[in-house]
């Protein structure tokens, strides 16, 4: 009976525990699959965009729960974290810089993954809609920090080329919750792609770092 | 009139861009920023005189008052929220929930409910065109500026009152912090912060009552850059599009549980649309 009792209060902690670890404005388990039924309900696959890509992961799940005043509690964020690190994926030669020029084009660009893209092209990273980068391009987002002088800011180091490679292959690995795509993990940009934006944050003949 | 128009924009636009360019030519200085930014503000007054919008709503007006469908009768007697036939305000109370289609509906879902209900139209014909584009131009596109110019100059006062109503808001809120698709991107990636720019364009706070007022009021808008009235539905579907999502319905349940949660978060402002934008 007392062990009953004990079983009891814990299951309730627990609860409780869940529910504040559900975030939200006092959105629900419930009410959040509610939303997700009625979101396919609402969409038609086009193109390369199939009804999948409503289907979330945990880092998608988590963080749909966490805006405004609900920050992510850090025990949350950390597990996060270390999952998404270790799923990174770096290059088996160890070299992490590939052709600056390369790199900027893929930062210039925006196109793919969008139901009005060829998946035959290539997509870009479109960094500049979120990122300063070079002095040269002005039409820059601020969604993101300014990475201009990245490299000449940290340093040009090997584990910095290596933490550039991982934040654009996983940018979740480092931040929970980031705007930022996972440009590796989610297979936007190929390995080769990736050194190329490496390189125009960490190359110093790159104009980020002029 | 309406070919020598857009062309003369057109001018404007390059015009102001290449100001603009000169302008922000010193990023780091933020007085020349706002300087910038206030020069667009000029120009988009500029272009507010000559709104081309003016000939979807003259064309609307008469898509709305003629007879049309398998029954030939019009739209006069359709009911869009503040009672048959009232189209002054109307777009101010939606979305609203209706008791004959025991639906809440945004305008454009309710002005497919009267095709269906007064002219006789089948759902599927009342749907089928919803966006205009290069040589197509549609009657809903029509239909919708005529009735949200019956609105500018009066405050959005949307009830979410009625329990399906607040339903879709909160339904509206989950879809608009849904992250996910390949690049994790929901609403709140872009209109969820104060001040962010995606490249040179302003992204309203979508969660802030200042910015949602500001924004919603703002749509359906004239398009320069695509020489079209583009309505709010428009606005979500293309949102989605670049959120890499599939393609949201035209007048899906989805969509308009999302504008009841972006208008309601409007309420208050004034109405200025159907308006003019790059």
């Amino acid at each position: 009976m007392k062990n009953v009792k004990i079983l009891a209060t814990a299951a309730a902690v627990a609860v409780a525990a869940g529910c504040a670890h559900m975030g939200g404005s006092g959105d629900s388990e419930a009410q959040r699959a509610k939303a997700l039924a009625l979101m396919k309900s609402s969409f038609k696959e086009h193109g390369q965009a199939k009804l999948d890509r409503l289907d979330q992961d945990e880092v998608q799940k988590t963080c749909s729960q966490y805006h405004g005043e609900q920050v992510i509690p850090k025990d949350v964020a950390q597990k996060l974290e270390a999952a998404q690190l270790a799923s990174i994926k770096y290059p088996a030669d160890g070299k992490y810089l590939g052709d600056w020029k390369a790199g900027e084009k893929i930062a210039q660009t925006g196109v793919g993954m969008q139901y009005s893209d060829d998946p035959k092209n290539p997509s870009g990273g479109n960094c500049y809609a979120c990122h300063e980068l070079t002095k040269a391009e002005v039409s820059y987002g601020t969604i993101g920090p300014s990475l201009y002088n990245f490299g000449k800011i940290r340093g040009f180091t090997p584990e910095m080329q290596k933490y550039a490679y991982g934040k654009v292959y996983n940018s979740e690995a480092f931040s929970a919750c980031s705007n930022m795509p996972r440009f590796g993990a989610h297979h936007i940009l190929t390995e080769k792609q990736i050194q190329d934006v490496v390189a125009l944050l960490m190359d110093p003949a790159s104009p980020v770092n002029k | 009139m309406n070919r020598t128009r857009p062309a003369a924009l057109g001018i404007a636009v390059v015009a102001a861009a290449a100001a603009f360019g000169v302008l922000a030519q010193k990023p780091d200085d933020h007085l020349s920023k706002s300087t910038a930014v206030q020069e667009i503000e000029k120009y988009r007054a500029a272009l507010g005189d000559g709104n081309p919008a003016e000939l979807w709503e003259a064309r609307g007006e008469d898509l709305w008052k003629q007879k049309r469908g398998p029954r030939n009768v019009s739209l006069e007697q359709c009911d869009l929220g503040l009672g048959a036939g009232v189209v002054k305000g109307a777009y101010t109370v939606l979305p609203k929930y209706f008791a004959d289609s025991g639906k809440v509906e945004d305008l454009e879902s309710r002005l497919v409910t009267c095709m269906v209900n007064l002219q006789g139209f089948t759902a599927e014909q009342a749907k089928k065109d919803p966006f205009g584009g290069p040589g197509k131009k549609v009657p809903m596109d029509a239909l919708v500026a005529y009735i949200t110019s019956q609105s500018r100059g009066m405050k959005m006062n949307v009830a979410a009152s009625h329990p399906k109503e607040q339903e879709a808001y909160d339904l509206g809120k989950e879809i608009f912090f849904f992250r996910g698709g390949p690049h994790d991107f929901g609403c709140v990636t872009c209109h969820g912060n104060d001040n962010m720019r995606i490249r040179l364009q302003d992204l309203p706070n979508l969660t802030k009552p200042e910015d949602a007022k500001r924004a919603y009021t703002s749509w359906p808008a004239y398009r320069v850059s695509q020489g079209e009235v583009r309505s709010f539905q428009w606005r979500l579907n293309d949102c989605f599009r670049q959120q890499r999502f599939p393609e949201l319905e035209f007048v899906s349940p989805a969509s308009i549980a999302l504008t009841m949660f972006l208008a309601k978060n409007a309420n208050g402002g004034v109405f200025d649309a159907p308006s003019i934008k790059r």
